[in-house]
């Protein structure tokens, strides 16, 4: 049974109050999330037991830590439905796995016709990407002579797939899309550009940031290529995130980053590299935070992801509802909750009709009542220009939220319009 | 409520009713500049003969502080010297800089100390002083 009271008892920043005696609002889950005592605990027992260097060190804590190690990257493959857990890299977040695909195109050591790129290629991406999505695409468009293309995202805040087979042609290399929206909060149905894709012979990523840490997700179902996603939206540390790759690919692919634990034999001139996950692993990893991780995902399975999913849409259907009784409040996204999570952006006006800038809005909410929401562009600037407004303020929700929260949250838009009224 | 030690009554007053908005002419030296982590930005004007500030005039888009800070600004400025100004413009970014830590001079910042509130905020400093640095920059500038 998802008992949210019960679940709250396990983040213990949830009870703090803050000075002047406000009860913190925990409203910005979709930035970074907050984590459980079966997280911090299971850190902190590894590095006060078990800690040591992990592959290369040929002693009891050697032995221990490695162990944990891969034993979390078993954790992760189940979570998300890994074939094999070779398939699953870790990196240091979502950015590094997103740049670590990008890298082994267009890289002259790749001899796969695949991961070829030139002028007359083309990427292709969209408007509603967190800029983690973007810059490391553009990089590779730079390099390589490129050409990068985006799909438009519609009024409501959708993707607009009304030019596929125009955007995604023969000349396509890789498509590579978020998964889950972090401003509109909007779902993108996979299957149609994957479908678009497969014929073409282009790959497929998916920017899964948002969408791992809040629904079942089953990377063999999706069927895509590539998938990233990050620790610390997910109840776990920061500094961990993942890499899932089809294993055919993965071995394809030159290596991201050359060092200690990638390789296999090392000659002055040349080297030969680990087979996967360790050719993608260079130098000591984020130990801790993997393990950490693996408690995460332990921690959610425990929990369901059906039962944090439904709990979150829940939330999603009653928060669109109440702040959409706000008057001058206009969503960045989806009014309804179908095909959407609950990170929910709006631009806010006082009761005469002038714009309240999203960092007034968030600094009253959080001076006057404690509520912890993200204001500006949330790393999606490109899609912030799409809507024509600089910024937005993002409530962003998770199996912790409450919907007493999303009340608090809704009193305190009033004040601010009274404030700036 | 902290928010009142930000927030105070004279920001507000001045956000809700900003003094000498709008470009006009005659100027010497107009600039434009943006704060890249939030969009707030300012296209500022100055009209400066014999050292004497004969107008800043403004148009903007941005959060309150921004806003007001830019209003005060163009009280400030507009009638006294470029010296003066340019004294006050020191004063203020060292209140602004000083992380809440630094004694604001009220005598040489007159209404500007209503912005001390906003130092302990770092990611709103830049907001204060937006219109501020414009000003200095199209200063020098008009020269
Ligand atoms: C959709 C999306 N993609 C990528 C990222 C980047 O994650 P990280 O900063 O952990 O690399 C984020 C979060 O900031 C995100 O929301």
């Amino acid at each position: 049974m998802f008992d949210v009271d019960l679940i709250r008892k396990d983040f213990p920043v949830l009870s703090r109050e803050l000075s002047g005696g406000r009860p913190l609002v925990y409203l910005d889950s979709g930035n970074s999330s907050q984590k459980p005592l079966q997280v911090i605990d299971t850190m902190r027992d590894h590095l006060a037991h078990h800690y040591s260097n992990v592959g290369r060190a040929h002693h009891t804590l050697g032995a221990e830590s490695t162990a944990a190690y891969e034993d979390a990257r078993d954790l992760i493959a189940a979570f998300v439905g890994a074939p094999s857990r070779d398939e699953i890299i870790f990196t240091k977040n979502a950015s590094e796995a997103l740049n670590l695909v990008a890298y082994a195109f267009g890289n002259p050591i790749a001899t796969d016709e695949r991961f070829r790129v030139g002028p007359g290629d083309e990427i292709v991406i969209s408007e509603m990407e967190h800029h983690s999505n973007i810059v490391p695409w553009q990089l590779l468009a730079q390099r390589t002579g490129a050409t990068l293309r985006w799909f438009k995202v519609t009024d409501e805040g959708r993707l607009d797939l009304g030019d596929l087979d125009d955007l995604v042609n023969e000349r396509t290399k890789i498509v590579s899309i978020v998964h889950q929206s972090n401003v509109l909060g909007t779902i993108n149905s996979v299957s149609p550009i994957l479908a678009r894709a497969r014929e073409v012979g282009a790959l497929m990523m998916l920017d899964a940031s948002q969408s791992v840490p809040h629904m079942p997700v089953d990377v063999t179902e999706l069927d895509v290529d590539f998938v990233a996603f990050t620790g610390h939206k997910m109840v776990g540390p920061s500094g961990i995130g993942v890499l899932w790759g089809r294993r055919e690919l993965l071995e394809a692919m030159p290596p991201f980053l050359g060092g200690g634990e990638m390789i296999e034999a090392v000659w002055m001139d040349r080297s030969t590299y680990a087979p996967i996950p360790h050719k993608f692993e260079a130098g000591t990893p984020p130990i801790v935070e993997a393990i950490g991780l693996g408690a995460a995902v332990k921690y959610l399975t425990g929990i369901g992801m059906d039962d944090v999913k439904a709990h979150e849409k829940t939330l999603t259907e009653y928060a669109l509802g109440a702040l959409g009784e706000i008057p001058a409040l206009t969503f960045i996204g989806p009014r309804t909750a179908i095909s959407r999570g609950g990170t929910i952006s709006f631009t806010l006006k006082n009761l005469s009709g002038d714009d309240i800038h999203p960092h007034d809005v968030g600094q009253v909410l959080d001076d006057a009542f404690g509520i912890a929401v993200r204001v500006g562009h949330h790393c999606a600037r490109p899609l912030h220009l799409r809507f024509g407004i600089p910024a937005t303020t993002r409530a962003s929700l998770y199996l912790y939220n409450t919907t007493d929260e999303i009340d608090a949250l809704a009193r305190g838009l009033h004040h601010v319009q009274k404030v700036f009224g | 409520m902290i928010a009142e030690s930000m927030y105070q009554e004279l920001i507000l007053e001045h956000y809700k009713h900003p003094q000498g908005r709008g470009l006009r002419d005659p100027f010497d030296a107009e600039v434009h500049h943006v704060n890249p982590t939030c969009g707030d930005e300012i296209t500022l004007r100055v009209k400066v003969d014999e050292g004497k500030v004969l107008d800043v005039s403004y148009e903007g888009q941005g959060c309150s502080i921004s806003q007001a800070a830019a209003s005060v600004l163009h009280e400030l400025a507009t009638g006294s010297t470029v010296e003066e100004s340019l004294g006050v413009v020191d004063e203020f970014t060292r209140l602004m800089q000083g992380r809440g830590q630094v004694e604001a001079d009220e005598d040489v910042l007159g209404d500007a100390v209503a912005f001390a509130g906003v130092a302990k905020y770092p990611a709103r400093v830049k907001c204060a002083l937006l219109s501020w640095m414009a000003y200095k920059d199209a200063v020098v500038r008009s020269a």
